[in-house]
């Protein structure tokens, strides 16, 4: 388990693409910079996806973990 | 980070399944910072109705998968073989094709084409419908949803011009 604080929680399991990046975006959009959001998703493609999407918006992936299929991302707004 | 990219596609396909990619590249392309417009053309109009009503038709398409998105794992595995025969002349195929695939869409957490349009506008994303299109069709602009911007091949043209991606879908 990570040790990072996350000040925001998204659930994105069960939810396909785009629908974790929309989310997310979302989730981003209504937080402060510097904040982390934690955002659990079962999209195996969320990965490639998350970071990409990072990659485009400036915002940071500080860690990704996976246990059983869950995917956890930690993101720090920009 | 550098200048807003910009992405233009252009919608001409009323089918169901063609209905997603216009919707999820635009929607996504907003929630990425980019801008997007989606110009609406001949049978891509439809998806701007109030309702959608976007059909999969099996026959025309050999390579759509058939299966069923209930039972065992090894029974929603199978493709079912069904000749063009039955699919092209049994009235209602198209129908339980259509419904079925809603079903497997449901089951594996993708959004609807509404909620996807939804979200496109929320997120800025414009939506420009053909104006042509609606004379030819004739469709008026109260069948559609609100916030719709409308248009010709120039208007479209001269956002694409400008445009990072431009697609045809």
């Amino acid at each position: 388990m990570s040790t990072i604080a996350s000040s925001v929680e998204l659930d994105c399991k069960g939810l396909n693409c785009p629908l974790p990046i929309l989310k997310t975006k979302k989730a981003i959009d209504g937080m402060q910079s510097g904040e982390v959001l934690k955002m659990t998703a079962t999209d195996p493609g969320s990965v490639s996806d998350m970071a990409s999407w990072a990659n485009r918006t400036g915002n940071e992936v500080v860690e990704h973990e996976e246990a059983s299929g869950t995917h956890t991302f930690y993101i720090k707004k920009k | 980070m550098a200048e807003t990219k910009k992405l233009a596609i252009i919608a001409s396909q009323g089918t169901l399944d063609w209905a997603y990619p216009p919707f999820i590249l635009a929607s996504t392309a907003a929630a990425m910072d980019m801008e997007a417009v989606v110009f609406f053309t001949f049978y891509g109009l439809p998806l701007l109705k109030k309702e959608i009503d976007a059909k999969v038709a099996p026959h025309t398409n050999p390579a759509m998968p058939m299966k069923m998105p209930f039972g065992s794992p090894g029974f929603q595995a199978f493709n079912w073989p069904v000749p063009n025969i039955i699919s092209g002349n049994m009235p209602g195929f198209d129908n339980m094709a259509t419904s079925l695939m809603k079903e497997t869409f449901k089951k594996k957490g993708v959004a609807t084409v509404e909620q996807l349009r939804e979200m496109c506008q929320e997120s800025g994303v414009r939506f420009i419908a053909c104006q042509m299109t609606m004379e030819v069709f004739g469709f008026s602009k109260e069948e559609f949803i609100d916030g719709v911007e409308y248009g010709g091949a120039a208007t479209f043209l001269e956002y694409a011009a400008d445009a990072d991606i431009s697609l045809f879908v």
